[in-house]
């Protein structure tokens, strides 16, 4: 079977690989480009621990094709941080304990990150529904919607004193 | 948003401790916010192959035959497994894993030999080159089945004509014993007082029958192994799992191998819960290793996690309780019968030593059914056994309350149990923190907080023993005066971050230079699992241990540089002080670094090393307060304010003892309101994803307010008692009152489901 | 999954040419949410995917004189965020809004939620109401059709070989009109619909309702559209009598199953519940209209 030729962006960097045309996007990230931030947690889009940006869209990457990807900008847990300082979120994450085991973590500060890049201040409400499709098993949620709130207002306050 | 929370918690004692009770940011964090930390299948060999599981499509069946040769023919394909390839065990039981365990039902359990008894139930592996490869050569494994009768539930398992599971299964407890097979594995019973006559003398008496479905776990991460086995035999095995002695342990039983050939690295664990305090595809794994030579990575899909990974029981109980008009307690019986899955081991017996222990009963009865039908095997599931008689017991107790128009919470108090009060399992608890965490409930703003309409509150308690075991330590000083802590503990909750904390406590040393490893089993000695929310307990007694045992040695090594006696040297701060004054001999402190620094002067590497059993672990209580708000035209439910109090001993790290508390909390809410398995009439599982097996999702929640109650447990240093089971007791009872007052009918059966909720709110409203 | 192929082409003749010259299977591809959980599955089996994506008016929203043509590969995310139609079409966009969560919202397309063939997507109940038409293209030409009309029973559709749903076509918002779509599930969020209703409705300056479309999903083998429903709301101002009346034919309307999701008793009950409450949400936007 003739293997389908991809040509893409992956946090910033240009990536060309050859693929299964039936391969998913997560099955690239983490097979090819070794980026196993991104997790399979339930392979059909109910737990979002796969969560990538595609185009700064929150998308499950196991439900894309690694042949969509092409002509896109795709950003993984791997790209959040800039070099080895951590984004705001992801250090809030761990100054409010909002992480146990930590497998859907990766997942939660993406989707994160896309709610925050859209609205900057949002309520409890919309931060809990926009990461429905995030599942946890281990915090029941309570420290990671704090996080996400508690993040928000420091970049809130970051963006206007720089 | 702050910790408002913070101000609520009760400290029983003010001592002052450098790091113990504070928040720091966890050792292992970074890591896992940046999606760095290496779980089971994150790892990659060079060489490294693909298996696969092929399962039966049967809930229950004989296997006829088994033809492979199609896919041995298929080139990629390097190793093929099935039942026949692995060891015939005896049938009994042994020591193992959190409770007895029957090993030869582990091991048929992993892969079938004459029959499958579940859908899901694996029936032969095979590891090729390629997932591709893989999954077409497991297409072309022919497996030839005479389908059996099958039973599900477990009243139907129990009945006389049901389908037997296990041709030689005779019902153990049972005087005589039966001279027929069932699916009735054993009863166990525990008992003190008279009921008979508790019952006489009661003046109310509430009895009535509840039922819970089989729910799983849930952790967000599968199943996930690395097999390697060398030339010379030597097993390596990089896991998900619980324990890392415990998966070495199993995979030498079920493989016929000598422990020391095998060693197992814990991976980073994406959830356990119990779950993963068992093995299931790690035999698997290291067979198809040995036969193809090459490391072999085996995942379970989701589907496959929820098919054939241990649920934890459904169940039916049965409670009677009597008291007195005045709401004294005076008698009380559970019958409880739990579904095992396929093999017999359900928690039934802890749901028997449990359902009771929060209350001063001095009559009480449990009798405790182990039932096998053609579901996956149960596995440990958080405080096993607990959360489903606490419902019955908890739901009785609250229909006593309306019964004598008590207040449920005062009727709590007037009964609960106390230092000296005797349990139905034996032992006198010694102190405990239970009515203090009902005077916390009492005192919180929840609970006086006005309700609107459709609304109503619910409260409910819970208990679980907890345990201490086996735990080793080694605390290695660097020779920059850094330390090294190192343990045999899967991190489930963030225990690395309390191991630390402890050992800085016990040095007096920075935390940012104690740094916490975990290592694999040939790195420390024997640990028994994580779990029975033992690791903080006793994991955490032996890093204390080990600590205390550098102390000395570095007060002997401060001495030698002095050269004085240890007797003369005090440890402070981190730092050796000497006591002894001598003129012209100036001894200002020697800190930790510059102790390490001449080490190698001084007697050579400085390192503690601990191995204990330890014993002294405190039971913890919880009670739960919830609120609901139901739709009475659609049995929507929802919780829109929840508090968990529980006694803690003392939080190393309240945030994430918090947190267990938070999660157990949303599990038992899940438990409560949706989560179900549901089977055909084929008896194969319907929902096998997240879309259909409805776990709380973020919007469905509120924020979950929690109290530390802090009665330190005097069996250990830092008075920690386990914390990460009791969470889940609850809840249960907590949500089922607080619907049954919101509609004002008694719901008996979990999940509240709506359908359910409707019918039975329409059903009443019918019935006038 | 072997031998799967992948096409994406640039333009609607060369996608027809593709499908029509696949080999028996090929699928198209939209926003993947449904057919990546199918071919993960094992449930189908596609010799060739052909990624619409590629063509422009299928990625398009266009605001006309009409109303708005919608190309068919447009995620409902994209379509929530456009501005003019959320505003005149609140009911359809928070159809949208309920497919699966955040991160489906950003795949899942108008032509995939209705040619999946589901009797639960929730978009579809919403568009029928709304009187959404439909463009589908294929080998022997174009037609227009009603949404209703599209799939016949669940995972089917008129659709045949070399054919697919290119553009949605939803008028603009008469005046005093508004819709709504309500579904009912056990959580908050990510279930499929147990039981759903979308209604669009106007009224005249007297409050009286003048037309009206009700769509009730996962309640019978495809979306229905409900003349008696209709019937219960024109002539009336949506009194309580009413919407009792609208609610009975819902429940009347109903041919649901039993199944992991919900009970045929359960669904009947709830449906009137959702009808009901739909065309209350719909009567007060159309006030505000």
């Amino acid at each position: 079977m003739a293997k389908h030729h991809v040509t893409t962006t992956v946090n910033r960097e240009p990536v060309e690989l050859l693929c299964d045309p039936s391969a998913t996007l997560l099955d690239v990230l983490r097979d090819e480009l070794g980026l196993i931030g991104s997790k399979e947690g339930c392979g059909t889009g109910d737990c979002g621990a796969c969560s990538v940006l595609m185009d700064g869209r929150l998308v499950c990457a196991c439900l894309v094709l690694a042949a969509e990807a092409t002509g896109h900008e795709i950003t993984t847990i791997e790209g959040i941080a800039e070099g080895n300082t951590l984004h705001t979120l992801q250090q809030q994450f761990l100054e409010d304990a909002a992480l146990q085991c930590g497998i859907c973590t990766p997942g939660f500060i993406v989707a994160a990150k896309a709610l925050l890049d859209r609205n900057p201040d949002p309520t409890e409400t919309e931060v809990r529904f926009w990461l429905a499709g995030n599942l946890c098993r281990c915090t029941g949620y309570d420290k990671i919607i704090r996080a996400v709130m508690n993040a928000a207002a420091k970049m809130r306050e970051e963006a206007v004193h720089g | 948003m702050g910790n408002e929370q913070e101000a609520l918690n009760l400290v029983n004692e003010q001592v002052e401790y450098k790091w113990v009770g504070t928040r720091p940011i966890r050792p292992d964090g970074a890591d896992k916010v940046t999606g760095r930390a290496t779980f089971g299948a994150d790892i990659d060999l060079p060489g490294m192959l693909t298996g696969v599981v092929i399962r039966s499509p049967h809930a229950h069946a004989r296997i006829i035959s088994i033809d492979t040769s199609a896919a041995a023919a298929l080139p990629g394909v390097l190793g093929i497994v099935t039942g026949a390839d692995l060891p015939e065990l005896p049938n009994e039981v042994a020591a193992g894993g959190e409770a007895p365990i029957n090993f030869r039902y582990v091991s048929e359990n992993a892969i079938a030999r004459d029959k499958v008894l579940y859908d899901g139930h694996a029936v032969a592996a095979v590891a090729a080159t390629s997932v591709e490869i893989a999954h077409e050569a497991a297409s072309l494994i022919k497996v030839n089945y005479e389908v059996l009768p099958h039973v599900i539930n477990v009243l139907d398992a129990m009945a006389d004509d049901a389908p037997v599971l296990h041709e030689g299964l005779i019902t153990k407890g049972v005087e005589p014993a039966p001279t027929k097979a069932s699916n009735i594995a054993g009863k166990t019973e525990f008992a003190m007082g008279d009921i008979e006559k508790g019952f006489a003398e009661s003046e109310v008496i509430i009895e009535r029958s509840y039922t819970t479905e089989a729910v799983h776990q849930g952790y967000i991460e599968p199943h996930a192994v690395v097999a390697s086995v060398a030339a010379d035999g030597m097993v390596n095995i990089w896991c998900s799992s619980q324990g890392q002695f415990m998966i070495r342990e199993f995979c030498a039983k079920l493989l016929g191998m000598d422990i020391g050939r095998i060693r197992v690295t814990p991976a980073e664990i994406g959830g356990g819960f119990g779950g993963k305090t068992t093995v299931y595809l790690e035999p698997l794994a290291v067979v198809l290793a040995q036969k193809s030579g090459r490391p072999v990575r085996m995942v379970m899909s989701r589907g496959e996690v929820m098919r054939a990974t241990g649920p934890t029981s459904g169940t039916h109980v049965h409670i009677k309780l009597g008291a007195k008009r005045d709401g004294t307690f005076v008698a009380g019986e559970m019958v409880l019968k739990y579904q095992a899955g396929a093999y017999p081991g359900s928690p039934a017996f802890l749901g028997g030593m449990t359902g009771f222990s929060c209350y001063e009963l001095p009559n009480a009865k449990a009798t405790c059914w182990d039932v096998v039908s053609n579901r996956p095997k149960c596995a440990a599931y958080r405080a096993p056994g607990a959360p489903m008689a606490s419902f019955g017991v908890e739901s009785a107790i609250d229909e006593l309350a309306q019964t004598l128009g008590m207040d449920p919470l005062e009727l709590r108090l007037k009964n609960a149990a106390k230092e000296g009060t005797a349990t139905i399992y034996g032992p006198k608890f010694l102190q405990i923190g239970y009515v203090e965490t009902l005077l916390a409930a009492k005192a919180h703003p929840h609970w006086s907080a006005p309700l609107g309409p459709n609304q109503g509150r619910g409260i409910a308690c819970g208990f679980w023993f907890n345990i201490g075991g086996p735990s080793s330590a080694s605390v290695h000083v660097n020779e920059d005066g850094s330390v090294s802590v190192v343990t045999g503990n899967p991190d489930i909750g963030g225990s690395r971050a309390s191991m630390a904390i402890m050992a800085a406590e016990v040095l007096g040393m920075e935390l940012s230079k104690v740094k916490p490893l975990i290592g694999d089993t040939g790195q420390i000695a024997y640990s028994f699992l994580t779990g029975g929310s033992r690791v903080t307990f006793a994991t955490g007694m032996a890093v204390c241990d080990a600590a205390k045992d550098v102390v000395r040695q570095l007060r002997t090594r401060a001495a030698k540089m002095w050269k004085v006696t240890a007797e003369d040297v005090e440890w402070r701060d981190g730092s050796a002080f000497c006591t002894k004054v001598e003129e012209g001999k100036d001894r200002a402190p020697l800190t930790l670094a510059a102790i390490a620094h001449a080490a190698a002067r001084t007697g050579g590497p400085i390192s503690g090393n601990v191995s204990i059993n330890a014993a002294g672990a405190g039971p913890g209580f919880g009670t739960h307060i919830c609120d609901v708000e139901v739709d009475p035209e659609t049995g929507a439910t929802r919780v829109i304010r929840y508090t968990a109090i529980q006694d803690v001993g003392r939080a190393i790290h309240p945030s994430y003892v918090e947190g267990q508390l938070q999660g157990g909390a949303v599990q038992g809410i899940g438990w409560a309101l949706n989560e179900e398995y549901v089977y055909d009439a084929n008896g194969r599982l319907q929902n096998t994803g997240f879309l259909d097996y409805r776990m709380p999702v973020a919007s469905d929640l509120p924020m979950i307010d929690t109290v530390l109650v802090e009665v330190p447990n005097p069996g250990h240093p830092y008075g920690v008692r386990g914390v990460g089971e009791v969470p889940i007791v609850p809840p249960l009872g907590a949500v089922a009152n607080a619907v049954s007052h919101a509609v004002g009918l008694r719901l008996t059966s979990l999940p509240i489901s709506p359908p359910k909720l409707l019918a039975a709110i329409d059903g009443a409203k019918a019935a006038g | 999954m072997n031998a799967v192929e992948y096409a994406k082409p640039q333009s609607i003749d060369d996608a027809i040419r593709c499908l029509t010259n696949a080999p028996a299977g090929a699928r198209v591809l939209a926003g993947g949410t449904d057919l990546l959980v199918q071919l993960r599955a094992g449930v189908v089996r596609p010799p060739l995917i052909v990624d619409l994506k590629g063509i422009t008016e299928l990625r398009r929203i266009e605001s006309t004189a009409e109303g708005f043509r919608v190309g068919a590969a447009v995620a409902g995310a994209e379509l929530s965020e456009h501005a003019e139609f959320s505003r005149q079409w609140p009911g359809i966009t928070e159809a949208f809004n309920l497919i699966g969560s955040t991160q489906i919202q950003g795949r899942a397309t108008l032509g995939g939620n209705l040619c999946n063939g589901s009797p639960a997507a929730d978009s579809v109940p919403a568009l029928i109401a709304a009187g959404v038409r439909c463009i589908v293209v294929g080998p022997s030409g174009s037609r227009e059709m009603a949404v209703e009309d599209v799939v016949t029973a669940p995972g089917k559709t008129v659709l045949t070989t070399g054919e697919f749903v290119s553009q949605f076509l939803i008028p603009a918002r008469a005046a005093h009109s508004g819709d709504a779509y309500l579904r009912f599930i056990p959580r908050t969020e990510m279930d499929i619909a147990v039981a759903s209703a979308g209604v669009c409705l106007t009224l005249n300056a007297a409050g009286v309702c003048t037309a009206a479309r009700v769509s009730l999903g996962a309640v019978a083998p495809r979306a229905l559209l409900v003349a008696a429903c209709a019937d219960a709301l024109i002539g009336s101002t949506l009194d309580d009598a009413a919407l009792a009346k609208l609610a009975a034919a819902a429940s009347a309307a109903c041919a649901p199953i039993n199944d992991k999701r919900g009970t045929i008793e359960f669904r009947t009950k709830v449906a009137g519940v959702l009808a009901r409450r739909a065309a209350t949400i719909a009567a007060q936007r159309a006030r505000g209209n």
